[in-house]
């Protein structure tokens, strides 16, 4: 049995998008009673992920959803844009490894971040990531 | 503009004149008009004001123009009363909705006062009463969008003192987010205060910061290559175990750099590194 418990999308076009999404995410992460710990990596992955749709697939959306099931929650999220795509997979996401100037460890550190990460990205058409944060199995 | 049109606009006119002070009445106790200092006299004068554009813009023929000139001569006025709702948090559509209030007393008053009432005319006082309302929008959307403009530059001040903690040693207390612009501000007023007062060590101190995520990181890094180059060493101090967990996860490596949990401790290594010993008094218990 999983429930749906909420679902937001908002786009990602500017800067200032990327500041509504972390406040989005924390109120996911904080309504799910994820721990300090989990909201903070939740918030840092969501940013990263932002900054890459806006940076690298030039704007996208974001969709969030907590969802029950199995007595625990999920926070899944997914950041979808329609730009370039990403050529060579493992190479983005191997540390170091950067496009647009930055340290090159926002996908690599992301992946270490998330309970589950997933890249689907066709080259020409865009790019989704995924990624998935778990409470504690309650009770 | 025709001449029945004329002829319409004229009878609006000297309608609004000669009920100027009934107006008045109905206007006085409205929020609109609320300028906050309980002066009834002034705002007698700002309703006055506004029947006597009204009457103006009808008869001119301005009715659906709100940057006519009747309308314009109003703006000091709309700013005052607009900008003050606005400061006070109100939005602007908020404000549209007040000014819509002076519609329905007028148009009351119209159809009361008897006589012939054209259509023509009751669409002239309409129109004239609507254009009103998109003024006083138009004033309250651009004095929200001076002030968030104002508010954000005063916020890239206010959130990054460089304070002095002791001769040669520098604290800039960073807080909330750290976007590219913050933080290259906080860079270059860290590198000017090291050159004005000889710093020799400068503590960046990251407690407020709510999230580090690899571009914080790397401006947080730049700033501390920069300080190095000015001959100053710089300590990061104020990680939180949650943010210091996170950083770890990501791959950041602050091996470079001097950390410090507390800015305590972080001034307790400065003072060391410029020489200071840092003892307890005897007889102190605890440090």
């Amino acid at each position: 049995m999983s429930r749906v418990l909420a679902a937001d999308t908002m786009p990602i076009r500017s800067e200032g998008d990327i500041v509504g999404v972390r406040q989005l995410v924390r109120q996911h992460g904080a309504a799910a009673e994820l721990s300090l710990v989990e909201q903070t990596k939740l918030v840092t992955a969501a940013s990263e992920l932002a900054r890459n749709t806006l940076l690298h697939g030039g704007g996208g959306k974001v969709e969030v959803e907590s969802v029950e099931e199995d007595r625990r929650r999920t926070i899944r999220l997914s950041f979808i844009d329609s730009g370039p795509g990403i050529e060579d997979v493992e190479l983005a996401l191997t540390d170091g490894y950067t496009t647009a100037g930055g340290l090159g460890l926002g996908l690599g550190g992301t992946r270490r971040l998330a309970g589950e990460f997933e890249i689907d990205s066709v080259p020409g058409e865009g790019t989704t990531v995924t990624v998935r944060f778990h409470t504690r199995v309650r009770g | 503009m025709g001449e029945q049109q004329r002829h319409s606009g004229a009878e609006v006119a000297s309608f609004l004149l000669e009920r100027e002070a009934e107006i008045i009445d109905s206007w006085r106790r409205l929020p609109f008009f609320d300028s906050g200092d309980g002066d009834q006299a002034q705002v007698e004068r700002d309703c006055g004001a506004v029947v006597r554009a009204l009457a103006e813009a009808v008869r001119t023929g301005d009715e659906d123009d709100p940057a006519a000139a009747p309308f314009n001569s109003l703006r000091g006025l709309f700013m005052e009363l607009a900008g003050r709702r606005t400061r006070f948090g109100d939005s602007a559509s908020e404000v549209a909705v007040e000014a819509g209030r002076l519609k329905g007393p007028v148009v009351r008053l119209w159809k009361s006062a008897g006589g012939h009432r054209g259509v023509e005319q009751t669409a002239l006082l309409v129109d004239a009463l609507g254009t009103l309302r998109v003024a006083v929008m138009e004033i309250a959307v651009s004095t929200s969008a001076e002030l968030i403009q104002q508010q954000q530059e005063q916020l890239l001040e206010l959130s990054t003192p460089v304070i002095s903690l002791w001769r040669g040693i520098l604290a800039v207390p960073l807080i909330g987010t750290l976007d590219s612009a913050r933080s290259q501000i906080a860079m270059e007023s860290l590198l000017q205060a090291i050159v004005d007062q000889r710093a020799e060590v400068a503590i960046l101190d990251i407690t407020g910061v709510s999230m580090v995520d690899t571009m914080v990181a790397q401006h947080l890094l730049k700033t501390v290559m920069a300080a190095r180059m000015m001959g100053a060493e710089c300590i990061i101090s104020g990680i939180r175990p949650q943010i210091a967990q996170t950083m770890v996860q990501l791959g950041i490596d602050l091996e470079e750099v001097t950390t410090r949990a507390g800015l305590a401790d972080a001034l307790a290594f400065a003072l060391t590194k410029i020489g200071y010993q840092v003892t307890a008094p005897t007889g102190a218990i605890g440090r």
